[in-house]
């Protein structure tokens, strides 16, 4: 991580589309009259959503919306590393997981795709259409290597199903997330290795067994 | 009370101390960079680490954890001595050795603790990180690779000054100190953030590189740019004075000062009257003192006493007020006023003109009314107080007058004094929960006693004051004035206010003692100016008496609760110029009404006698008399015309913040106004 500052180049102005104050205004709703700005987050999500990066108008917009003051939501937005401070790709935003599990899993051939095919990393392609960066573990480790586009994780990817991926995208397309090789969530690649026996799943080694320890049948008291 | 052991040695605390302070309590000092008395606790520095029985078994932050009674704290075992070495080194890792041109070199928290807690070598062979500069204006310099990020500024300017403009951005590493986009910080208190600096991140802008502090002689004195007597220390090298510091006072500025106090003593050095000067054909002409003191005694001889005025400006000392009063008493001239600004309090009693509640006791207030006040400008360390009890969450404040940010929320009952009329029968919230106060006060500032109207507006405050049972407080902005009407510097029997006086053909000779705040266009009189400053009253004169400034003299000032304080000399007076009583006394001479005192004590002497309330020095009243609130003001129509601040521009209301370059800086940055000319 580097340090993290806004993008010279700001837009004038900026405005909440009805639909994000609609949001902002609920996740407000959640604290206390007086504590609006606990909703910092959510509500700087949610530009980023709008705007897909968070500008200094927009900062300033937030921190009057909540209430707070400006320098405090320039303090969330800098620590966090997910809100991004510079305008990203129109077509994708590709964060390509660089921790040791991705890494000896072939990371960095992505990153070389990346790099290829969109440029150097924290910075706009030159058609803005991508926009890539190296990020910290995803918590996807045992999908290795993986890279997360957009609000989707891409998993078990190869630098050809990168590429393919980045065309796609390019292309307009929304390719369906997931692992690559289509496995099933984090199962074993290849399909499951052990539980494979088809009885444990048909009811036939079931068995009744009397339960030791159940409370005696309850008998009614006379009075 | 609890009790805890310290290193085996039995200590007695009030419950609710945190460890830190309980080995204070036991005589261990403990080495710390984030934790401070007066801000909340941020526990980031690691510094204060301590082991602690019953609990973990390992070094813990004394400042973050509350003592408890039967806890065992050791201060000074390897494994303490050892955590404490690990933090000092981790600190040094990325702080630049540039001690030697450093201003924070000699007064250093980290040099100092790293004498005693860090290696004598490094073991980092990395880079060090290096931090872009950052502005936060005319004040402070920034060199923000030296921070250890203890966060003292960002609480200090959020929770005391209450103007939350500094913040640590990033994280990490990479954390950062910084205003927004490198504003100015735009708080009267600002420079306090220098002093709360334990390295040289934060440092003196107008001072950088002028001297070491071991270079300094330093004298404890008084401040005179506002009305509250800041306890402050005065370093001066040789004849100038090159900055002033806070001194602790509970009492009156804890440990603040506003950015006028510390940083308009470079116009001590500016524009100052060293000789005596005499206007000849329209043109002032330096000359001797011999020959300054015979004009003026010619015309005070060749002038009818009714005829001569004489004006206090808002910088005197008692003493110097008090020689005047003799010396012109004497002669039997009755126009004598101490009030430039035309205040119109100062006959019958001294409670009337006190802020009765005292600095410190304003913080037991649950209901403050202000008006025509706005204290963040006449009296930042007060309104830093007066916040403190609002953050507290137990005050109340209600403002008639200009509505600005007094970095505390308020209920704002109108703009003029016609809103004090219909209080006492309105049924608002506010007047409900007035009414229920247990200690509710009112402050009247100095700007709604200055009007036309004023009488009017003093009896309907008085008025207010008296309905709801609030302790009456005026909240003065010149530091002689409570000073000068203790003594009676007002008009006797037939005599002329000092507005009269300045009118055109008001008076024949008028005597003024540092008064340039007031207009000088219309009089026609022979302006006699004895001063410090070549500001307004300078300007018009027919003689001119260098005096001493404030850091030039030793002298007795009262604040706004009546407490008397004495300032003391830190260099002499410039060139010529003489202290104020001395040069009334030789010119008393001339006149032939030769004052009965040769020295400052006799003086004193003769001031105590004849107003005991001077020589209670240091005291204010506990529990002050009773307001006679009927003798306040005079009943009469109050007009609906707003009631202002006296303190329009903050940083130039008297001669010496307008001859400093420093304040005309602030000024300009605070109002992005054209630049001011300081010279």
């Amino acid at each position: 991580m580097s340090v993290r500052r806004l993008s010279p180049n700001q837009p004038a102005s900026f405005e909440f589309t009805p639909e994000t104050l609609e949001k902002a205004k609920a996740w407000m709703a959640n604290f206390p009259a007086g504590k609006q700005q606990s909703a910092v987050v959510p509500v700087l999500w949610l530009v980023q959503k709008q705007e897909g990066w968070v500008s200094e108008p927009a900062i300033r917009a937030v921190a009057e919306l909540l209430g707070m003051p400006v320098i405090r939501v320039l303090e969330v937005v800098t620590f966090y590393t997910m809100f991004m401070l510079e305008p990203v790709g129109t077509h994708a935003l590709v964060q390509v997981c660089g921790t040791t599990p991705c890494q000896v899993r072939g990371a960095e051939a992505l990153m070389a795709v990346c790099k290829k095919k969109i440029g150097p990393q924290n910075h706009r392609s030159a058609d803005g259409k991508f926009y890539w960066q190296e990020v910290e573990c995803l918590g996807a480790c045992s999908n290795a290597p993986m890279a997360a586009i957009n609000d989707y994780y891409y998993e078990d990817l190869t630098p050809e199903g990168l590429e393919k991926l980045l065309d796609d995208f390019a292309a307009g397309k929304n390719p369906p997330p997931g692992s690559e090789i289509g496995r099933q969530n984090s199962a074993p690649a290849g399909g499951p290795t052990t539980l494979t026996d088809p009885k444990l799943y048909d009811g036939s080694l079931g068995k009744k067994i009397k339960i030791p320890n159940l409370p005696a049948k309850p008998t009614k008291e006379k009075a | 009370m609890p009790i805890a052991k310290v290193d085996g040695v039995e200590v007695e605390f009030e419950a609710g101390m945190n460890v830190l302070q309980v080995c204070e309590l036991a005589g261990k000092e403990i080495p710390r960079f984030c934790y401070h008395e007066r801000l909340s606790i941020a526990g980031n520095c690691r510094m204060c680490l301590v082991e602690v029985k019953p609990g973990p078994p390992k070094p813990q932050a004394s400042c973050a954890l509350p003592a408890a009674e039967g806890q065992e704290i050791f201060t000074d075992t390897p494994m303490v001595k050892k955590a404490r070495h690990g933090v000092m080194e981790f600190l040094l890792i990325n702080h630049p050795l540039d001690c030697p041109i450093c201003d924070q070199g000699g007064e250093c928290d980290l040099q100092d603790q790293a004498m005693g807690y860090g290696r004598d070598d490094s073991r980092y062979a990395l880079n060090k990180r290096a931090v872009e500069e950052k502005h936060m204006g005319p004040l402070i310099k920034t060199v923000m690779t030296r921070c250890i990020q203890c966060t003292r500024c960002v609480r200090f300017i959020t929770e005391v000054a209450g103007v939350p403009d500094i913040g640590l951005i990033s994280r990490g590493e990479d954390v950062e100190i910084t205003t927004y986009l490198d504003k100015a910080v735009a708080s009267e208190l600002s420079a306090n953030v220098i002093d709360l600096c334990p390295v040289g991140a934060l440092t003196s802008k107008p001072y950088a590189f002028n001297a070491r502090p071991w270079e300094l002689k330093k004298t404890e004195s008084v401040d005179v740019m506002d009305a509250l007597g800041s306890a402050i220390r005065v370093d001066a090298r040789g004849p100038a004075v090159l900055r002033v510091l806070p001194r602790i006072n509970e009492a009156v500025n804890e440990e603040w000062i506003s950015d006028k106090t510390r940083y308009a003593v470079d116009g001590l050095g500016r524009q100052r009257l060293d000789r005596p000067y005499v206007r000849e054909n329209g043109k002032l002409k330096p000359a001797t003192w011999a020959e300054a003191l015979d004009v003026v005694a010619a015309r005070i001889k060749a002038t009818s006493p009714d005829r001569i005025g004489v004006i206090a400006g808002d910088l005197q000392d008692a003493e110097s007020m008090k020689a005047a009063l003799d010396l012109f008493g004497g002669l039997g001239v009755k126009s004598l006023d101490c009030r430039q600004d035309g205040m119109v309090l100062g006959d019958g009693q001294r409670e009337s003109w006190l802020f009765n509640s005292s600095i410190q006791g304003i913080e037991d207030a649950d209901f403050v009314l202000l008006v025509g006040s706005n204290p963040r400008l006449e009296a930042p360390v007060l309104n830093a107080r007066l916040r403190k009890r609002w953050l507290a969450g137990a005050l109340q404040v209600g403002v008639i007058g200009p509505q600005a940010d007094l970095t505390y929320s308020y209920t704002h009952l109108g703009d003029g004094a016609s809103a004090l009329a219909g209080l006492a029968k309105s049924k608002s919230d506010f007047v409900t929960g007035l009414k229920a106060a247990k200690k509710p006060a009112i402050i009247v500032g100095a700007g709604a006693l200055t009007r036309a109207d004023s009488a009017a507006v003093l009896a309907a405050a008085a008025g207010v004051a008296k309905t709801f049972g609030m302790t009456w407080n005026v909240l003065h902005t010149a530091a002689s004035r409570v000073g000068g009407l203790d003594l009676g510097f007002v008009p006797g029997e037939g005599g002329k206010t000092a507005g009269e006086l300045v009118a055109k053909g008001g008076a024949d000779l008028l005597v003024l003692l540092g008064a340039d705040e007031i207009d000088l266009k219309q009089t026609d009189a022979f302006v006699v100016y004895l001063g410090t400053h070549g500001d307004a009253g300078a300007h018009r004169a027919d003689v001119i008496l260098p005096g001493a400034a404030y850091t030039e003299k030793n002298g007795l000032y009262v604040n706004t609760e009546g407490r008397v304080q004495m300032g003391f000399r830190a260099v002499f007076p410039k060139g010529e110029a003489r202290e104020d009583w001395a040069i009334l006394r030789a010119l008393s001479e001339r006149v032939g009404a030769k004052l009965p005192y040769d020295s400052l004590d006799e003086l004193r002497g003769k001031l105590f006698a004849e107003h005991p309330s001077f020589g209670r020095i240091g005291y204010v009243a506990e529990t002050p008399a009773a307001v006679d609130f009927a003798a306040l003001g005079r009943k009469g129509d109050l007009s609906d015309t707003p009631l202002w601040s006296a303190v329009a521009n903050f940083y130039l209301t008297n001669p010496i913040a307008r001859a400093s370059v420093t304040m005309a800086e602030c000024a300009q940055t605070a109002s992005g106004a054209a630049k001011i000319a300081a010279e």
